[in-house]
């Protein structure tokens, strides 16, 4: 089963019923898909829901961060997007001296961030001070489709759920794509061919099930 | 490759790979002498004289031969000539920049080139139409479509396999029918890359960004060496070369086979 | 004699296209890429980014730089061709970027490039629209937002018969070739160039062909990339 895709300039309603949502645009009376992806009304809104594309990032999101700069104030840090973020030495939850950065973060370290502010430019400013900020230190990162990362998730973490109950992995999922795995080698193995199907099947009904027939459930 | 901006390797990724490797293990779970699964198609290119696109895992690779009338070398006239040139697109990577052939691609050019070349799989001395005057001159040219690692054995596979079934165009030049390219046995390469002291044959992109040193051999049919490189700032043990060289005899026959089907 | 009793020298009647293969997602490095098989022509298309534009001076800040960039293969032609650009292949990258631009949302991408790269690996007659059409599957394949979905084709005129998507011999010999791209939905012109002799009553005539072209040619990018979510092994 295939739900509904539209590629751009696909007719997805009508502008004098329904409101323009995300992933379309309006023109005169019509509403049409501006990307590749899956149709979705929700109540006046029509959005398409894209199947590929670059992370676009939003204040708030939590998101896998690498090292890509220091500086002697601040570190640059790669973040999947077409921008690189920006982290203050204000913003990491160590007291950090002008100068010291690299004390703490160096080139290649790889961090859980969140998006504290975006202006206008793009210019992204990245704070560590959240519940799940850290560096990570160990296990893996893999790397999905960012327009894939709500279809891990599911429906209030229901796929997530899932993941972690028949692999006994501990998964972090950065809302830029970047997924941060640890367990043991044969379930990590497991867990990356789940989520690769997911990321493949995305736009199909019932793959919850069918992901947990593949995880033995 | 060419790479001026490099998104570095995260410590987390490379620590992981080093886990795996003390553990004699693969990040894609090969064992150190599997290669990813390799398929070949020729007559792909319809303008070219021959040509073959080359599948190893990911990378994809395309090479065409095309053929042209010149002049012979002074020191050779009565010899055809060959001449190898490989092209790393940004199509193919997002590290990989538009311009002329930088290092890399020409390394790459010259070493798949001296495998063709010492092997002597061209027969140039059949390439003769004048002596002194008018020779053919081989153009192998290599198009890089995909780059996930091994470019090396990947670029000389293809070239052997456009190799195999090219024409010389005599139609073209009013020189009668086509006819075959005349080749003898092709060159067989096999690289290795070398990261935490594990050693392994047919690295992927993730294998090659973390290599500290790289080597390859092109073997003839007998198992002898026709040309070597080793790449990269690190070394090998004099061990090491030769455990190389005795485990890409053992691969070169498998590969071979592909070649011959 | 290029057509005789309303038939080309490849037996096509006037309107009709060269057999045309597209498919989507084929290349695994790329953002969004795409092979085209359209007569004798074989591209490659891949598209990179949205991407931080670097060097940083090249930046726009109020939008994204659309950088396409074609390129024949050495093979690809009867006398081996030298590698790298030159005056043909920079104009054709040009009008290729600006047509692809004027229907990409980039105001949404600022400081970035989003780069199109337009292999030719085989060429046949035809390869700017072939490659303009491969480069609108890739961009819409790597999630571009986009006002429509891009496509091109060309008419021209041969022993005084306005004729679609001209053949090599054709296009060497014939009198006119016209190559068109458009935004399909609203028939806008995005790309058209010509080169030879139209009166501007057969310039009608042969820019209504290729808009017909277009049209069909529209049809297998919106099957090829719809192809790509069609099938998945189910275990």
């Amino acid at each position: 089963m295939i739900r509904k895709i539209v590629l751009p300039g696909t007719e997805v309603g009508d502008a004098k019923s329904k409101l323009p949502g995300k992933g379309v645009f309006k023109e005169g009376d019509k509403i049409y898909a501006s990307r590749l992806g899956i149709l979705s009304e929700k109540g006046k809104y029509i959005n398409v829901i894209p199947l590929s594309g670059v992370y676009d990032p939003n204040v708030g999101d939590n998101v896998i961060g690498v090292i890509q700069e220091v500086f002697k104030n601040a570190w640059i840090v790669d973040i999947n997007a077409p921008y690189p973020a920006f982290l203050n030495l204000e913003n990491v939850p160590w007291r950090v001296d002008y100068g010291e950065t690299s004390k703490y973060l160096k080139v290649g370290d790889v961090i859980i961030a969140t998006i504290a502010a975006i202006d206008e430019a793009k210019n992204i400013d990245i704070s560590m001070k959240c519940k799940a900020c850290r560096k990570i230190e160990d296990g893996i990162i893999i790397e999905i489709q960012p327009s894939k990362v709500p279809r891990v998730i599911g429906k209030s973490g229901s796929m997530l759920a899932t993941l972690k109950k028949y692999t006994q992995c501990w998964i972090f999922v950065g809302q830029n794509g970047r997924i941060w795995i640890k367990g043991e080698d044969e379930k990590v193995n497991l867990l990356i061919k789940a989520i690769r199907k997911i990321e493949k099947e995305a736009h199909t009904f019932g793959l919850t099930q069918r992901i947990i027939k593949m995880l033995g459930g | 490759m060419d790479i001026p901006e490099v998104k570095r390797v995260s410590a987390v990724k490379r620590d992981h790979l080093a886990r795996l490797a003390k553990e004699g293990k693969r990040p894609d779970g090969r064992g150190p002498d599997e290669y990813r699964p390799i398929k070949i198609e020729r007559n792909v290119i319809k303008k070219a004289e021959g040509s073959a696109r080359v599948k190893i895992g990911n990378t994809m690779v395309l090479a065409g031969i095309k053929l042209e009338v010149g002049e012979p070398y002074p020191d050779s006239p009565e010899e055809g000539a060959m001449s190898t040139s490989a092209e790393l697109p940004p199509l193919a990577s997002p590290e990989f920049e538009p311009g002329p052939p930088k290092p890399d691609a020409i390394e790459l050019a010259r070493v798949v080139d001296r495998g063709i070349r010492e092997s002597k799989y061209i027969q140039l001395d059949k390439l003769c139409i004048e002596p002194g005057e008018k020779v053919w001159i081989v153009f192998i040219d290599l198009h890089i479509l995909d780059y996930d690692g091994n470019l090396f054995d990947a670029c000389s596979l293809a070239a052997s396999a456009a190799l195999q079934k090219a024409v010389i165009p005599n139609e073209r030049y009013g020189f009668g029918d086509n006819e075959p390219l005349p080749v003898t046995s092709p060159p067989v390469s096999c690289t290795f890359v070398k990261y935490e002291n594990f050693i392994v044959v047919d690295p992927n992109l993730d294998e090659e960004q973390i290599a500290q040193a790289r080597f390859t051999v092109a073997l003839d049919k007998n198992g002898d060496i026709r040309a070597m490189q080793k790449g990269l700032k690190g070394s090998f043990t004099i061990d090491e070369i030769k455990n190389n060289i005795k485990r890409a005899q053992i691969h070169a026959q498998k590969i071979r086979k592909l070649l011959e089907e | 004699m290029l057509i005789k009793d309303g038939i080309r020298m490849d037996g096509r009647k006037p309107d009709e296209l060269r057999p045309i293969k597209i498919e989507a997602g084929v290349l695994y490095r790329a953002d969004g890429s795409c092979y085209l098989e359209w007569g004798g022509n074989k591209i490659m298309a891949a598209v990179y980014g949205p991407r931080e534009a670097l060097p940083r001076h090249i930046q726009d800040p109020t939008k994204a730089i659309v950088n396409a960039r074609y390129n024949m293969a050495s093979f690809s032609v009867e006398e081996r061709k030298r590698p790298g650009p030159d005056r043909r292949s920079t104009e054709i990258s040009k009008v290729t970027s600006e047509a692809l631009e004027s229907v990409i949302f980039t105001e949404l991408f600022p400081r970035t490039t989003i780069d199109v790269c337009i292999e030719v690996l085989d060429a046949e007659a035809g390869t700017r629209c072939a490659g303009i059409t491969a480069a609108a599957v890739a961009l819409a394949d790597a999630g571009i937002p986009m006002r429509d979905l891009p496509v091109a084709c060309a008419a021209g005129k041969i022993d005084g018969t306005i004729v679609l998507d001209l053949s090599s011999e054709e296009d060497k010999e014939g009198e006119a070739d016209l190559p068109v791209a458009i935004a399909p939905r609203n028939e806008e012109i995005l790309l058209l160039q010509m080169d030879g002799h139209l009166t501007y009553k057969e310039f009608e005539e042969a820019l209504e062909l290729a808009i017909k072209g277009c049209k069909e040619v529209v049809k297998l990018q919106r099957k090829a990339l719809l192809n790509k979510y069609k099938t998945f092994e189910v275990e």
